[in-house]
């Protein structure tokens, strides 16, 4: 097992946003976290990525993630956030690069030979190669998203999490960036969590999907078998599969 | 290929800027009231080097214990405010962040005045009490800034650290007052202290600057990538590795060290720390690889001018040294914030 999820809860004050989530993510797979607004997905996301207090246990590739060092969580574990704050006028270069701190060894062992060529290769597959030495700043939404994407892929974990990927992106980069973790996944001994809200991409990559509801996990399971008319009608209150149908009805020629 | 890891300066900007530092140096010490030759500055200097002083009596006096110990402390003084300048910028990922703006130097104050008013002091080397007390004040009031700041805006945007660190100075301000009026015995001596001066600066001074800016040095500059991590997101530098909690305990303590010994030694000079790294930043990029060294370069320099500014402009009277830094920290502190809010905006 990759990555095991036991008991997780989270409280921010007197109220409860994660309540005993379980899960357990095997290689291959590709785990949809899905749900309404104030479900708890992100919540969960943090804590897997150890950046929000939590009980119960996390173990990534068999260790405690919570007595793991940073650097060596980072080797297993890539996070890419849903919304990017950057402070100063990097490159875009100099933010991938620095997906390779983990790699890199502390100062006086600082060696990464395959560093230059995992930056290269990550600058290429999210298309920021031709804005490589802009600066970050000046990027619009989705260019600063394939920026961090980069960031992940040059980090070359074993396991992504990835809150909402395609968030600002247009349906053309939405297309390429799903194309790209799919076969990132591809390849032996990795598996992907992601939080998506658009229940179609969730349901066409996703391979396993956790639905919640309130910071519970109320279904989870192989993809088809969880997404289902019935279980989404009941978390989302509205006949969701109905609506997307009609949705998608107003293209039919 | 340009990464983050290897980008440091090529050795001849090294040179550069030691050379620019040297220059500098030696035009603070023969230019001033009294204006001494080159040859002159350099025969004393060479003299003294050997251990057999020579030149006129009168310019040995003014070069090597008046202009010398000074120069060196106002030099040490700059570059040490830089560099904890850069380093908290950094971290803190916002430009405005610096001792005086985040009122740390206000609590590095009242420290040092604690330290006077109840005569805290090793008996041989008075400053280091004073030095210790300023230190350890500008932690407390670091840690309290940025929980206050914390609770009030979780983000610690550029707005809620300067109104809590202007919040906090008055505070302060108050505190001394209250201290100074308890202890009306000492008021002399706090006062002279409170005035804030590197004019009398000895040499013990430079040695006790130069050590601080040595070992927070050493901490700091291997701690470069951390900090840009930290520039480009504290929540992205978890992500990529890095020990989020350690780099910020031991990039802050380093910083109130370098503060609170400016501090005791000259008192509260504002902007250097804000300024430097902000220039240093248009030039090199801001990449700490090239950031940390090229502020505290830089900063000596800048001190130095600023200083040579004070002592010179308005011949035979003298300017605190604060005022010059002041006077051009108040404009690049208004252009950070109409940027910063020109790029919010955006």
């Amino acid at each position: 097992m990759m990555l095991t999820a036991q008991s997780l809860s989270v409280r921010y004050g007197e109220r409860t946003v994660l309540n005993n989530v379980s899960f357990d993510l095997d290689a291959g797979q590709w785990l949809m976290v899905v749900g309404p607004n104030g479900a708890g997905k992100s919540t969960l996301l943090g804590a897997i990525a150890q950046s929000v207090p939590y009980k119960g246990k996390v173990t990534v590739l068999g260790q405690d993630a919570r007595h793991m060092r940073a650097r060596k969580l980072a080797r297993m574990l890539g996070v890419l956030a849903q919304n990017h704050r950057v402070g100063y006028g990097f490159s875009v270069e100099e933010v991938v690069a620095l997906g390779r701190y983990a790699h890199r060894g502390h100062v006086f062992a600082a060696r990464d030979p395959k560093g230059e060529e995992m930056v290269e290769h990550a600058l290429k597959l999210t298309g920021m190669d031709a804005l490589r030495k802009q600066s970050v700043l000046t990027l619009s939404g989705g260019e600063l998203q394939r920026t961090f994407l980069a960031q992940v892929f040059a980090q070359n974990p074993d396991i992504l999490l990835l809150d909402e990927p395609s968030n600002h992106l247009d349906l053309k980069y939405q297309r390429e960036i799903y194309a790209l973790i799919a076969q990132w996944l591809s390849q032996p001994g990795r598996a992907v969590l992601s939080v998506v809200h658009d229940l179609s991409l969730a349901r066409k990559y996703g391979t396993h999907a956790l639905l919640m509801e309130a910071g519970h996990a109320v279904h989870q399971g192989v993809c088809h078998q969880v997404l289902t008319r019935d279980n989404l009608q009941a978390v989302y209150d509205m006949d969701v599969v109905g609506w997307l149908k009609e949705l998608l009805s107003v293209w039919a020629e | 290929m340009a990464t983050l890891h290897g980008e440091g300066f090529r050795p001849v900007t090294y040179l550069f800027m030691t050379g620019l530092l040297l220059f500098t140096l030696i035009l603070c010490l023969c230019v001033g009231s009294v204006m001494i030759p080159l040859a002159d500055t350099f025969d004393v200097l060479w003299s003294a080097l050997k251990g057999n002083p020579s030149g006129t009596q009168a310019h040995q006096s003014i070069l090597l214990h008046v202009r010398m110990p000074r120069v060196l402390c106002v030099g040490l003084s700059g570059a040490a405010l830089s560099l904890g300048g850069a380093a908290m910028q950094g971290l803190l990922r916002n430009p405005l962040a610096e001792g005086s703006t985040l009122g740390v130097s206000s609590g590095a104050s009242l420290g040092a005045v604690l330290a006077i008013a109840l005569g805290l002091s090793i008996p041989g080397i008075p400053l280091v009490g004073t030095a210790a007390m300023a230190v350890l004040f500008a932690f407390m009031s670091l840690m309290l800034i940025l929980s206050l700041s914390l609770v009030l805006d979780k983000s610690l945007s550029t707005n809620t650290l300067i109104l809590v660190g202007v919040v906090f100075s008055m505070f302060v301000s108050s505190i001394i007052n209250i201290v100074i009026a308890l202890f009306s015995k000492k008021l002399h001596s706090i006062t002279f202290w409170t005035m804030g001066s590197l004019a009398g600066s000895s040499y013990a001074d430079a040695a006790m600057l130069a050590v601080a800016l040595l070992l927070s040095g050493l901490v700091l500059f291997p701690l470069a990538e951390e900090l840009n991590a930290f520039a480009v997101g504290e929540q992205n530098a978890q992500h990529v590795g890095v020990s989020v909690k350690r780099v910020k305990l031991i990039t802050m303590i380093s910083v109130c060290v370098l503060v609170g010994v400016c501090v005791a030694v000259g008192g509260t000079i504002g902007f250097v720390g804000l300024v430097v790294p902000h220039i240093v930043r248009l030039i090199f990029g801001p990449n700490h690889k090239r950031l940390l060294p090229g502020a505290a370069f830089l900063g000596a320099v800048f001190l130095l001018l600023s200083d040579l500014a004070a002592r010179t402009l308005f011949r035979p009277a003298e300017l605190p040294i604060g005022v010059v830094t002041s006077l051009v920290g108040a404009v690049v502190f208004v252009s950070i914030l109409f940027r910063s809010r020109k790029a919010a905006q955006s």
